[in-house]
């Protein structure tokens, strides 16, 4: 045998002994029960959950807490924000809102960094969805332990 | 002079009766000949009132078809879709003889690459945009409304905003479809100039 050849049978012989290793791991991680959210084994392709609706009832959903940026109640499919247009603003601009009634995007977003109010709403708070989302009737993935601010201070430790 | 000899002689032809061919053939030929020649006009016709041909022009599959294709005029739960003619040509003969010949221009602005590259259909966009929403504010959005029929409107099943909207502005004809949907199938220009 020639050396070349020796090289090339170790080379094939080390990678199937570690495709073995690989294989042997994804059975015992299967049978355990892979700890991922997309709840398949790895070589399998599960069928993708269901599109989630979006919920577009137009009713205000309560804030989480003070700050939060509230969540859009309605489709914003196609809405068209660019340099050219901001579809959100022609309901929601200060002079869109009599005829919309819409409720108008808060003072905070005519400021630019300094406080200064500015008489248009503020580059860097031109684009809504980086922090208004719309909302689907999506289950969430995993639990989570979040509890209001009222509830903590009535319930004292957080309990 | 020769031409005026020419048309006498023309007029002489065409104001003496036939000498050679038969009423009969004179009239029925004339009737099949006048089915041919309408039936092909208004085959062409309809041929260029496809979305096909409109998007055989590189002007327009590659800007607003492409745009159109994201859009639920394009791609919805029903299937049910609109093609550029649908919004873009009235539906009624005379009006859409009326269009067609207005698309003369469209025709030269195509021999002369008027909107051949990107940035020049960029730059003429607002312009095109404005003509095509002056025409559904004149006709008081028609061929909006050759589908959406506002006699056949639910607005209880209409979200809360929509028919909110709807029944204030559409029902008391202060306002049409494109005064508020514009931009729903293509992308918007620049729309700083534009009164709202």
């Amino acid at each position: 045998m020639r050396d070349q050849d020796r090289q090339g049978l170790s080379a094939a012989l080390g990678l199937g002994a570690a495709l073995a290793t690989a294989l042997a791991a994804g059975a015992l991680l299967a049978a355990e029960g892979t700890a991922t959210l997309r709840k398949a084994d790895i070589l399998e392709q599960p069928a993708p959950p269901h599109m989630a609706r979006v919920e577009n009832k137009d009713l205000k959903r309560a804030r989480n807490y003070p700050e939060q940026p509230p969540t859009i109640p309605h489709h914003i499919r196609d809405y068209q924000i660019d340099r050219n247009v901001n579809k959100c603003l022609t309901c929601h601009s200060r002079t869109a809102i009599e005829q919309s009634q819409a409720p108008m995007v808060s003072v905070t977003h005519f400021m630019d960094r300094d406080g200064q109010v500015r008489a248009a709403v503020s580059p860097r708070r031109y684009f809504c969805l980086q922090c208004h989302v719309p909302q689907t009737d999506a289950r969430p993935l995993v639990g989570n332990t979040f509890k209001d601010v009222d509830a903590i201070i009535r319930g004292g430790k957080g309990d | 002079m020769a031409l005026r000899k020419l048309a006498v002689s023309l007029w002489k032809t065409i104001s003496q009766p036939a000498r050679h061919f038969s009423l009969g053939f004179l009239t029925f030929g004339g009737f099949i000949a006048g089915i041919v020649f309408w039936g092909g006009f208004n085959t062409a016709l309809e041929l260029t009132n496809t979305e096909t041909f409109c998007i055989s022009c590189h002007e327009m599959r590659d800007n607003v078809y492409a745009e159109l294709k994201t859009t639920i005029h394009y791609t919805n739960r029903s299937g049910v879709r609109a093609t550029c003619p649908d919004c873009h040509v009235p539906h009624e003969w005379t009006d859409k003889i009326a269009r067609k010949t207005q698309a003369s221009k469209e025709v030269w602005g195509k021999i002369f690459g008027t909107i051949s590259t990107r940035e020049k259909f960029v730059e003429k966009r607002l312009e095109l945009a404005r003509h095509e929403w002056a025409r559904l504010k004149a006709n008081d959005s028609l061929e909006c409304r050759n589908c959406h029929n506002f006699a056949f409107m639910d607005f209880t099943a209409q979200s809360k905003r929509a028919a909110d909207h709807h029944a204030r502005f559409l029902a008391s004809r202060e306002k049409t479809c494109i005064d508020c949907h514009k931009g729903i199938a293509h992308r918007l220009p620049n729309m700083a100039g534009v009164a709202k």
